[in-house]
């Protein structure tokens, strides 16, 4: 076995056989457990398959494409199906097979308390979801692609649902799935748009006329754009960035697997994967440098004045997809793409550690919590791994990734964004450590002190998920330490420095007001008055979006309906009381007597004979 | 005698008829009726195949003789049957038809 499409096409099927069973067999889906150790199984092989494929991706060069017509037309199949194995696609795929993994074994412990039938539900749209992703993966086409993209998002609105009594986690995946939607009409209509001017979906055919300049570039800013649009939407930038965040009303293993380390930087993936097709239209990378710079700090603002430990995390996570467009709209798709892989290993592991709290304290509000340290140190030490990756202290997965899309804005030559990460920067470090020093350390919050006996470390089907992902977070930190990947750009030599003293201000500014509390958070909040209070109200930007959707749309929808009931039902209602009117007169004729329907046959043949015999 | 002298007898045995039919209250009259209207037009084909010289008329008269029989019997059945359904022969307190 030398062909890594191989293995890449058994890691897709398995989820996706494992999701045929569940779906199918209703026995064994009611039976939550063993449905759930199907799934796990299943996504287990799907593991190793994807590890195999990548062992064989880093000892070949370039790729491995296998196809299947799906629509023939005469000149060769206008759309085929396949999997496309390269060094991109397979290490995501590992990535999502070892995410999905490990939330499906955390699952086993944090849905225990589920019913029989409802964990044989989730664990059904794990599977389809697993698959669905991994299409997206290896998608060697813009059809195949866009189709695994929309199962995606139905799977998020699944999952996000799937305390669907729930009215806000009914409302918040409606949310999500519209809000997705909007963004994946401009996506469908840039790849119709794209295969209008080519003639093809395929990504090698495409790439192959993007080298050889045969791709015409009147009209490609259009289509790009369009492309864009889908993708700021699955990866929540601004302003499609209102989902994400209450999208935290799902599952918290859901959380981190969709909404953290995988799903969302669909977008991401897909922008790496056609990023010489943006290469070909400057203005639309510019603009995805500028949106993505502009979300990374906004995202990391509003993360500074939440108390949801959730949505702290969800607007990090908004904020980190915002660096790693920066880095793509800067020209170097590559930095953005280290982010991705190393933000899905510590997102992961952060969310995980964040349902391994709420799991114990039964609250996401963080100062309900407190001095959790000393009572859960297993989960203080993993989300601790979790939260130096993301605030970028040396040696440690995030931040070497984060330097690099510093060093890739600057040197594609965007000052501005340059600013704006790097002061996101220092705020990431800033709320991250704020929810660390509230949660963790500090005084123990009141709230849980009746029942602080409860308050444990995680059974270990949740433990050794974390365990695994903050061993990786320090393993490839230390990886990079030795081995730097290959840089496209010049670094500046102060730059390293510079993001180090930002992460470390940013630590110690929390540890100030949240720990030692030697600057009043108070008098922060009074110097920060207008940012803070325009925050809370989360910029109004969801204002401005409930304000087309209930003023503009509903307003169009009223007036249709309008129309519809007094315009058209009136023409209709005018001419059925016409036609009652003249039967209500014409059945007086109708006596019931015999003769005079014989006066009437009489009158008739009268009327006839004069007719016949009227001399012409 | 000329054949315009039979058609004049049927065309009055026919206006006859259906003055009855039209007029009379009675359902048995206007059963009646309807016998001298029939009675009319067999006037008129046996009349036509005698001054024709051609048989097909009278066949047809001898046709239409038993039907007419047979329609009579019909009707009064459904007059007795009416009656003692509805107690009354008068056609106008028959309006069962109407709409």
């Amino acid at each position: 076995m030398t062909d890594p499409a191989q293995p890449a096409l058994l890691a897709l099927l398995l989820p996706a056989c494992a999701f045929l069973i569940l779906a199918v067999v209703a026995p064994l889906r009611r039976r939550g457990r063993l449905a759930a150790g199907l799934s796990v199984l299943f996504s287990a092989g799907a593991l190793a398959a994807a590890i195999a494929a990548l062992r064989l991706t880093a000892g070949m060069d370039g790729f491995s494409e296998w196809l299947w017509a799906w629509i023939p037309a005469e000149a060769g199949p206008l759309a085929s199906v396949g999997v496309l194995a390269d060094g991109d696609s397979a290490i995501m795929l590992v990535l999502v097979a070892l995410v999905s993994f490990l939330v499906q074994v955390y699952s086993l412990g944090y849905l225990s308390d589920e019913s029989m039938p409802a964990l044989g539900r989730y664990y059904a749209y794990q599977s389809l979801f697993a698959f669905s992703m991994m299409g997206l993966v290896l998608a060697p086409n813009f059809v195949q692609l866009f189709i695994c993209w929309e199962l995606v998002g139905l799977c998020s609105y699944l999952l996000i649902g799937y305390w669907y009594t729930r009215p806000e986690a009914a409302r918040a995946a409606v949310k999500a799935f519209w809000i997705t939607k909007a963004a994946d009409v401009g996506m469908l209509v840039g790849i119709v748009l794209l295969w209008r001017h080519t003639g093809t979906f395929n990504f090698l055919e495409l790439l192959q006329m993007a080298d050889g300049g045969a791709i015409p570039l009147a009209g490609l800013g259009v289509i790009t754009f369009c492309i864009y649009l889908g993708a700021s939407g699955k990866s929540a930038q601004f302003p499609f960035h209102i989902w994400l965040p209450d999208a935290m009303e799902g599952p918290t293993p859901v959380s981190a697997l969709i909404h953290a380390a995988t799903m969302v930087t669909a977008g991401v993936y897909l922008l790496t994967r056609t990023v010489w097709l943006f290469r070909l239209t400057p203005d639309v990378m510019e603009i995805i440098a500028w949106n993505g710079a502009f979300t990374a700090l906004l995202a990391a603002v509003l993360a500074c004045v939440q108390t949801d430990i959730k949505r702290v995390l969800a607007y990090s996570t908004v904020s980190q997809l915002g660096y790693m467009m920066a880095a793509i709209g800067a020209g170097f798709a590559s930095a953005g793409f280290l982010h991705l892989l190393t933000h899905g290993i510590f997102k992961a592991l952060l969310f995980l550690g964040a349902g391994a709290v709420i799991h114990a304290v039964g609250t996401n509000d963080i100062f309900r919590m407190g001095g959790l340290a000393r009572k859960m140190p297993q989960t203080a030490i993993v989300f601790l791994v979790g939260t130096v990756s993301l605030a970028g202290v040396p040696f440690f997965a995030g931040f070497f990734s984060k330097e690099e899309i510093l060093g890739a804005v600057l040197a594609g030559g965007f000052p501005g964004p340059f600013a704006m990460l790097l002061l996101g920067a220092f705020l990431t470090a800033f709320y991250m450590f704020r929810v660390v020093f509230i949660t963790f350390f500090g005084a123990p919050a009141a709230a849980h002190g009746a029942d602080a006996h409860h308050v444990h470390d995680a059974p270990p089907f949740m433990a050794l998920p974390l365990w695994i992902l903050a061993l990786l977070c320090v393993g490839i930190g230390a990886l990079f330490a030795f081995w730097h990947p290959k840089e496209e750009f010049e670094t500046l030599g102060w730059l390293t420095p510079t993001a180090i003293v930002v992460a470390f201000a940013g630590i110690v500014l929390a540890y100030l007001v949240y720990q030692r509390r030697a600057i009043s958070a108070d008098a922060l909040s009074r110097v920060f008055a207008p940012i803070r209070a325009a925050a809370l109200r989360r910029f109004w930007i969801d204002d401005v979006f409930s304000f087309i959707y209930r003023g503009l749309m509903l307003g169009l929808a009223k007036v249709v309906g309008w129309v519809d009931r007094y315009v058209v039902d009136g023409i209709l209602n005018v001419l059925s009381a016409w036609t009652l009117i003249a039967g209500g007169s014409l059945r007086r004729l109708q006596s019931g007597r015999a003769q005079d329907y014989v006066y009437g046959i009489a009158l008739g043949v009268l009327l006839l004979l004069v007719w016949v015999r009227w001399p012409r | 005698m000329p054949l315009y002298a039979y058609l004049t007898l049927a065309a009055l045995l026919f206006a006859i008829g259906f003055f009855g039919v039209m007029t009379r209250r009675n359902t048995i009259g206007i059963l009646l009726g309807i016998e001298l209207m029939l009675n009319a037009v067999n006037i008129n084909l046996v009349a036509f195949a005698r001054f024709n010289a051609d048989i097909v008329g009278m066949v047809f008269t001898a046709f239409t003789i038993p039907i007419t029989v047979a329609e009579v019997a019909l009707g009064l059945a459904i007059v007795i049957l009416m009656f003692r359904m509805r107690r009354t022969a008068i056609a106008d307190h028959l309006d069962i038809l109407k709409g």
